[in-house]
């Protein structure tokens, strides 16, 4: 079966985050970017998949700017068979996103379509749950555990509370949590050979969907920074001053 | 203005988080009602009936909504959201799962994770694991919004006396099945409205030693969390993760226990009032959001924060 994944460029990880001093932003110039950590999970998902036999073909795509490509070359380096990139200049909003995904996902009709819940930068957990519901397909979210059985695949979510376990109807959506798997390295060979895969180039005017942003931002701070206090000597003093001091005990 | 609010519960009972949403509602303004979406769910359109605020207490009481499913609640809540100016739920793994699927099949965006209202038409919400703080302004006609519960005060849970009506929609769109859960069993107070929290993170080094905490969380009465490190570890279960993508928490008092503080995890625990760390690391930092930070060995701390809670409560 044919398995989609889409990927998201986003800031590394393991950037310290800056807003920009007129508060229009977050300062991305210089900045290291990176395959959204969520995504990643979801390519190696796919690639798990492939390896046992149940998944014929990965397709991965992303919507971005051209910079995207990278991102596309290291799922096809982890291996992703083939890539699309939607090229899109300005910002694309989850429900865009999914307009998008959808119009790729009635081209390529994939089985299972596997997303990240939620990208590091806008954190809205949206976008794999709106594809679902614009495509009429069931949604396995925050999956920590996909198991495709013939015609359905069970998927184990995180939960409030503990874990939950559903079958869905194929084609489904299935969105990954941080435990679903951990995600393998690119080898130098396979780097090498991911040059050479195919990856198409289309615009959102392809896809027949208008970009339109529904929401604006007005403006963006920094949180309001907590100091640090003070160092106690032992636990007896902090008791004290919990209970004397910040009254909380 | 109409504000139609869903309430997170778990069939047997309403969940504090639906009292908060019903807060950033009132915040917005306007007439309030709350849909109860489940099986047997009388107590709870009852225990929502009684909330501050509320006009009216819709209830769906279907199997079809016995497990929450993201497909039918998002039919149900979609078919019923078209009368209304904004649509809010509680940002937990429920809203986070339907809502998408509401703001996509009414053709309009979602604000996600609230933590303040602006107006009717603009909210702030944290991006960036909490790193900045965006205010958004929506213009589609209806407004689909989860709320982080932390960020409202919750209403009074007693005092109203919303008119109570049973609605006759069924939406089982028969794209899933619930199979199984496992839930985690504990009679500690809930995490996510605990008032005091104590989580411990990959110093706690294995799961048996997370007991040293649940005898300091039985004495304070605390809800019980840990890192992401302390989870991706196998110590403690997925659901007790504080941080960016678990837990929300806010509490009165936050003890954070052999956690480092990583940014993910700081963006899931720094609005609490008092935050107390306990690392060996004085480097570690944790160290710059605690109000009371105590460098030690752990496995010596805690055991006497046990002795000397014992003397003072």
């Amino acid at each position: 079966m044919k398995v989609l994944v889409a990927v998201k460029r986003v800031i590394d990880y393991n950037v310290k985050v800056r807003v920009k001093p007129d508060n229009t932003g977050v300062d991305l110039a210089n900045v290291k970017m990176a395959m959204n950590p969520f995504c990643e999970i979801a390519v190696e998902e796919a690639v798990r998949l492939k390896e046992k036999g149940v998944a014929s073909e990965i397709v991965v795509v992303s919507i971005g700017p051209k910079a995207c490509q990278e991102q596309i070359r290291t799922a096809l380096a982890l291996g992703a068979d083939r890539g699309i990139h939607i090229e899109a200049d300005e910002e694309v909003q989850s429900l865009d996103a999914a307009k998008l995904l959808k119009a790729v996902v009635e081209k390529e009709e994939p089985k299972l379509v596997i997303l990240g819940k939620q990208s590091i930068d806008s954190d809205n957990n949206q976008t794999g749950q709106m594809l679902a519901a614009l495509t009429g397909m069931g949604q396995g979210t925050f999956a920590s555990e996909v198991v495709v059985d013939g015609e359905k695949v069970n998927v184990t979510r995180e939960v409030d509370g503990g874990l939950m376990t559903l079958s869905l109807n194929l084609p489904a959506v299935v969105t990954t949590d941080l435990r679903l798997n951990e995600p393998r390295y690119a080898s130098l060979p396979n780097i090498m050979k991911a040059k050479k895969k195919p990856l198409d180039t289309m615009s959102p005017a392809d896809l027949g969907v208008e970009i339109a942003s529904r929401l604006s931002t007005l403006k963006v701070e920094a949180p309001a920074a907590r100091s640090a206090g003070v160092k106690v000597a032992d636990v007896a003093e902090l008791v004290d001053k919990l209970k004397n001091e910040a009254k909380v005990i | 203005m109409s504000i139609l609010v869903i309430a997170e519960h778990d069939n047997s009972s309403l969940k504090q988080a639906t009292l908060s949403v019903v807060a950033a509602a009132k915040a917005i303004g306007g007439d309030i009602d709350v849909l109860v979406a489940g099986e047997n769910v009388g107590a709870v359109a009852e225990a929502a009936a009684k909330a501050d605020g509320v006009a009216k207490v819709l209830v769906a009481d279907n199997a079809a909504y016995g497990h929450f499913l993201g497909e039918n609640l998002g039919d149900l809540v979609a078919e019923l959201g078209k009368g209304y100016s904004h649509i809010l739920a509680a940002a937990g793994t429920t809203g986070k799962d339907f809502m998408p699927r509401v703001a996509a099949l009414l053709d309009v965006a979602q604000v996600s994770d609230i933590i303040r209202v602006e107006s009717e038409d603009t909210f702030v919400r944290p991006i960036y694991a909490g790193n900045a703080i965006a205010t958004v302004k929506a213009s589609d006609s209806i407004k689909v919004v989860t709320v982080r519960p932390t960020g409202f005060d919750p209403v009074a849970a007693e005092g109203g006396s919303a008119s109570v009506e049973q609605l006759d929609i069924v939406k089982d769109a028969g794209l899933s099945s619930f199979v199984s859960e496992q839930k985690a069993e504990s009679d500690r107070p809930d995490l996510a409205s605990a008032g005091i929290v104590i989580s411990g993170g990959r110093g706690m080094q294995n799961g048996e030693n997370f007991k040293m905490l649940e005898q300091v969380a039985d004495l304070l009465g605390a809800g019980m969390g840990a890192s992401r490190a302390a989870v991706d570890a196998g110590f403690v279960p997925n659901d007790m993760q504080v941080g960016q993508t678990g837990k929300i928490v806010a509490p009165q008092l936050y003890i954070a226990v052999g956690i480092s503080g990583a940014i993910q995890h700081l963006a899931g625990m720094s609005d609490s009032k008092v935050i107390v760390a306990i690392n060996k690391d004085e480097e570690a930092p944790i160290f710059q959001v605690a109000d009371y930070g105590l460098v030690a060995d752990l496995f010596e701390a805690v055991p006497q924060l046990e002795e000397e809670l014992k003397k003072v409560l």
